[in-house]
């Protein structure tokens, strides 16, 4: 059986790339695996745990429940793109680093994802709003508190610096 | 010496890594010319293997190798036993562990029968399909009660029984307290405990280089050094010629510490037939079934108490469901017969249990390691005694503790690291009452009325809780200043989120007299530090946590020496700070660590004999026995009394873990272990049916607490330190866990007044369908 490929591009934190893959991979080994992107991590493969949440043209989505065929054309933004070129952490990473919102840290890159996408939406969150938001984020060390109290200080943070 | 770091909230070392995507995990491991692994698994949980044929696999493009367990030849061995049974005289054990891949028979869902080796992991799970298999299917052992009756199948036909283990271990004379006893209650209480569940699932990669022929494996275990040993022994190659890396992991919980898993075994195999390297990644389905569990243990238990509510004795048997082997000995149940004594004073216990062969997937530690099964029985028992003579239940707790001055505290039975159970240390009334006044005990009582009164269903809780931490055997740690001025360690540990880069680094740091970020720890990795043990039992911060301690001092000591030779001077008249030592008074002369550090490898002259080169130090520490942390957990809740939905309205921990080195970090640990034991009290129930098939083996299914279902907390600390180690410490990662089912039980029983209603809630999980169907079951 010979696999059916297609030749894609995508943009991946503003680098564009042009693969042939096999129309099956998912989007979440496409990153992982062939463009070596691997700090998108894969929990569950079948959409409950969050852990491989990206951002699709700045929406999260799961990236495990998506064919990277389907991502042609389109803007992919992951956790490698959050901090500035110069090193500096994005204020939803440098809050979940003051707040010990992370353990194993392997949930991280997914709620990294889906919390940078809500702050933008949401600037001036409630605390139930922003656990409602994580809660499609399963985290198995932390319990959760010191994330809310990380994603309440990031949109602090993120109000005062904005012009 | 100031104490800067050691006790302060330092935010952690590895922080950056994992929040820029940079740290390696397992799946993130990438070699030329990988190839990728995918696991055959039984869908029967109990058949006789009538035959497999590979061949049809063999055919699809791309499929490199498909294995069973004929392939394996004399490598077929049985998985070692990881814990010896303690010296309990008159207990039974009946060693059956874990086989490769399965052989004339298979015991449980998800045992594997073959393995497909194939150039990408998609055409290796696509030649599964092409495996035939013929199962011929036997009657199932799921029940523990039918599994010990006579004429029931058997997981092990060789061994004449279902039974595992059979343990009995008394103190004092229970008859007699039961004679001349107020009052004796017995019930029966069931208990659940399910998966760990991490969100990183497991993972192994192995790569033979024959050229140097050395073998290194990448594994998501807790243990890497037991790994490194037992594969070294099996494989025919000597310990130098393996390294075991345990790179970041994504949780672990205890089931990373089992070993060996079939897929460890076959991996490194595999890569030196075929001179390849190849990957394993466990996907989510295969983490239900082949990643081990914790599960049921069914207790009849009965408390002898006098008048006023002190006990005076406690009788328990119980049955425990081992799963379909039990590599990891007597640990999971004699964990619950020991810590069901709890904080309290028990003059006399009997307790006897029979850990049971069943058709299911094994059972070995996870989260408290059988600690809340044996915790929920005491609790229990103490609410029913409570109710039963009219005394509070924050009373009769309070009666019955342990006083401060009765420390050392012999508790007269073996516990799993083989000496007989003892508090090392501890003072519990202070922790009693910091929970009492953080929940507002008596406050609370007065606003339930007024609530009640406008028809809302709240109540409240109160549980207590030991935990045996720190156990040995050792570990060990090798610190070396660099000749750039950080510090490098090694320890034999693995860590799966626990903070070790930052905690051990603070250690460090105070010792050396330089900055936590100045200090970068290396742990499981066997090439950088050959000895050990693993991360378990809440023991990384004790054991290896000491040994890092003497080795900074040890360091601190040649520093000073090479120092006071250079200056001439004697070595009280030197300071050690900012990563330099100067002399007193004098702070422009000065030597940096970096410049000792390479003073102390001279390209010239000689070493000096009874010295070494090198700004180094390799130490040990091994505690002569655990040391034991205690704690109490307050709850109120509101139900629903109509959806028996449950929500937390406060929850409060007060704890004690002896001297704190670094509170963020604990914080973390204690809320991850209320998370997990509220997902274990309220809806974490690994569903079989009478085949022995799991029913929700998705995360769809088998739901774990989100960010909506776990309360914010509200954290209180005692300190009682630990004489057992230099820096007092207890450890902490499982006290979070224990003790949330009874607290759960007692705050629901409160809220509905199942009391009054002839209800009582003697099992865990306890989701709102659960209970409607209990209190359903009462109302005649």
């Amino acid at each position: 059986m010979q696999p059916d490929r297609h030749e894609i591009s995508v943009s991946v934190n503003g680098t564009p790339y042009r693969r042939s893959i096999e129309s099956r991979m998912l989007l979440s080994d496409f990153l992982r695996h062939d463009l070596l992107l691997a700090g998108t991590h894969v929990g569950c493969e079948h959409g409950v745990c969050g852990a491989c949440t990206v951002l699709l043209d700045g929406a999260p989505i799961r990236s495990c429940l998506m064919l990277a065929v389907q991502a042609n054309g389109h803007e992919l933004s992951t956790i490698e793109g959050l901090a500035s070129n110069a090193g500096e952490l994005s204020p939803v990473q440098k809050a979940m680093h003051d707040h010990h919102g992370l353990q194993c840290g392997y949930c991280t890159p997914g709620i990294l994802m889906t919390m940078t996408a809500f702050l933008k939406q949401n600037p001036q969150p409630s605390e139930d709003e922003v656990r409602e938001v994580l809660s499609g984020n399963l985290c198995r060390c932390t319990g959760y508190q010191h994330i809310v109290d990380a994603m309440m200080a990031a949109a602090q943070a993120m109000r005062a610096a904005a012009p | 010496m100031t104490t800067r770091f050691f006790g302060a909230p330092v935010k952690r070392n590895e922080d950056r890594k994992l929040l820029t995507g940079q740290a390696l995990f397992i799946d993130d491991v990438e070699l030329p010319g990988m190839l990728h692994a995918a696991f055959l698994r039984s869908q029967a949980a109990h058949a006789r293997i009538a035959r497999i044929d590979v061949s049809r696999a063999l055919q699809r493009p791309g499929v490199v190798a498909v294995y069973t367990a004929d392939d394996y030849g004399d490598y077929w061995q049985r998985g070692p036993l990881l814990v010896p049974p303690p010296p309990i005289p008159g207990s039974v054990f009946n060693l059956r562990t874990q086989v490769p891949l399965a052989k004339d028979k298979v015991r449980h869902v998800g045992e594997p029968l073959a393995v497909v080796v194939a150039e990408s992991r998609y055409i290796a799970e696509d030649a599964l399909d092409d495996i035939d298999v013929d199962l011929e299917p036997l009657p199932a052992v799921i029940d523990l009660e039918a599994a010990l009756r006579p004429g029931s199948a058997l997981v092990h036909d060789d061994l004449g029984s279902n039974v595992s283990a059979h343990v009995h271990q008394s103190k004092g004379d229970y008859r007699a307290a039961a004679a001349n006893a107020h009052l004796v209650i017995k019930r029966r209480f069931a208990y659940e405990h399910g998966i760990s569940s991490t969100i990183e699932t497991r993972g192994v990669v192995a790569h033979w280089e024959a050229r140097s022929q050395h073998m290194t494996i990448w594994d998501t275990t807790q243990a890497p050094v037991f790994v490194r040993n037992g594969l070294a022994a099996v494989l025919g190659l000597g310990e130098r010629q393996v390294r075991v890396i345990a790179p970041f992991v994504g949780g672990g919980f205890g089931p990373k510490i089992m070993m060996f898993y079939p897929e460890e075994v076959a991996l490194p195999w595999i890569s030196m037939r075929l001179n390849r390297p190849v990957k394993w990644i466990e996907d989510r389905l295969e983490h239900f079934f082949a990643t081990t569990h914790e599960r049921g243990q069914i207790h009849d238990a009965e408390i002898a108490v006098a008048h006023d509510g002190r006990i005076l004795g406690v009788k328990d048997v119980f049955l425990h469901d081992g799963g379909a082997y039990d590599p990891y000995g007597l640990t999971v149940p004699i964990n619950s017969q020991c810590t069901l004594l709890g904080p309290y004073v028990v003059p006399a216990y009997d307790s006897t249990f029979t850990a049971v062969f069943t058709n299911l997937p094994i059972v070995t530690p996870y989260r408290g390691a059988g600690r809340q099964h044996g915790v929920f029985v005491i609790e229990r028992l103490l609410d029913l005694a409570a109710h039963e003579l009219n005394i509070d239940p924050a009373e009769i707790r309070r009666r019955n503790l342990i006083p401060a001055d009765a420390f050392p505290y012999k508790n007269g039975i073996i516990y799993q690291d083989f000496s007989v159970l003892e508090y090392d240390s501890g003072n519990y009334e202070p922790v009693l009452d910091q929970a009492l006044q953080a929940i507002d005990y008596s406050g609370f009582r007065q606003e339930q009325e007024k609530l009640r009164a406008q028809g809302r269903h709240v109540g409240i809780g109160i549980a207590c809780y030991v935990e045996g931490t720190g156990i040995g055997p050792y570990e060990g740690a090798k610190v070396q200043v660099q000749a750039n001025g950080k510090v490098s360690v090694a320890t034999g540990i693995g860590t799966q989120g626990q903070g070790h880069f930052t905690s051990f680094a603070q250690i460090v740091a105070d010792q050396l007299g330089v900055d936590v970020t100045d200090v970068d720890i290396v742990t499981g990795d066997t090439d950088q530090f050959y000895w050990g043990a693993g991360t378990f039992a809440s023991r990384g911060a004790v054991v290896a946590g000491n040994a890092v301690n003497e080795a900074s001092r040890a360091v601190r000591q040649k520093a000073l020496k090479l120092a006071s030779d250079a200056f001439e001077c004697a070595e009280e008249d030197l300071v050690l700070a900012d990563g330099k030592i100067s002399i007193v008074g004098i702070p422009e002369k000065f030597l940096s660590l970096g410049e000792l550090a390479r003073r102390a490898n001279p390209m010239r002259g000689a070493v000096k004999p009874g010295t070494e080169p090198g700004l180094e130090s390799t130490q040990y520490f091994g505690p002569p026995s655990g040391a034991t942390a205690n704690g109490v957990h307050a709850m109120i809740v509101e139900v629903d009394p109509d959806t028996f939905d449950i929500r937390i309205l406060k929850y409060v921990v007060v704890h004690d873990c002896g001297t704190v080195i670094n509170p963020l970090i604990l914080e973390g640990q204690i809320h991850g272990g209320v998370a997990q034991g509220i997902g274990n009290a309220f809806y974490e129930k690994l569903v079989f049916d009478d085949q022995g098939q799991l029913l929700n083996a998705s995360l769809a299914d088998y739901l774990l607490p989100t960010a909506l279902d776990v309360p914010r907390m509200q954290l209180g600390h005692t300190v009682t330190p630990s004489p057992l180690n230099p820096l007092g410490i207890k450890g902490a990662g499982e006290a979070g866990a224990i003790p949330v089912g009874p607290l759960f039980a007692q705050a629901i029983e409160d809220a509905l007044q199942l009391k009054e209603k002839n209800v009582e809630l003697l099992e865990i999980p306890l989701s709102p369908s659960r209970i409607f169907e209990l209190i359903k079951a009462s109302v005649p």
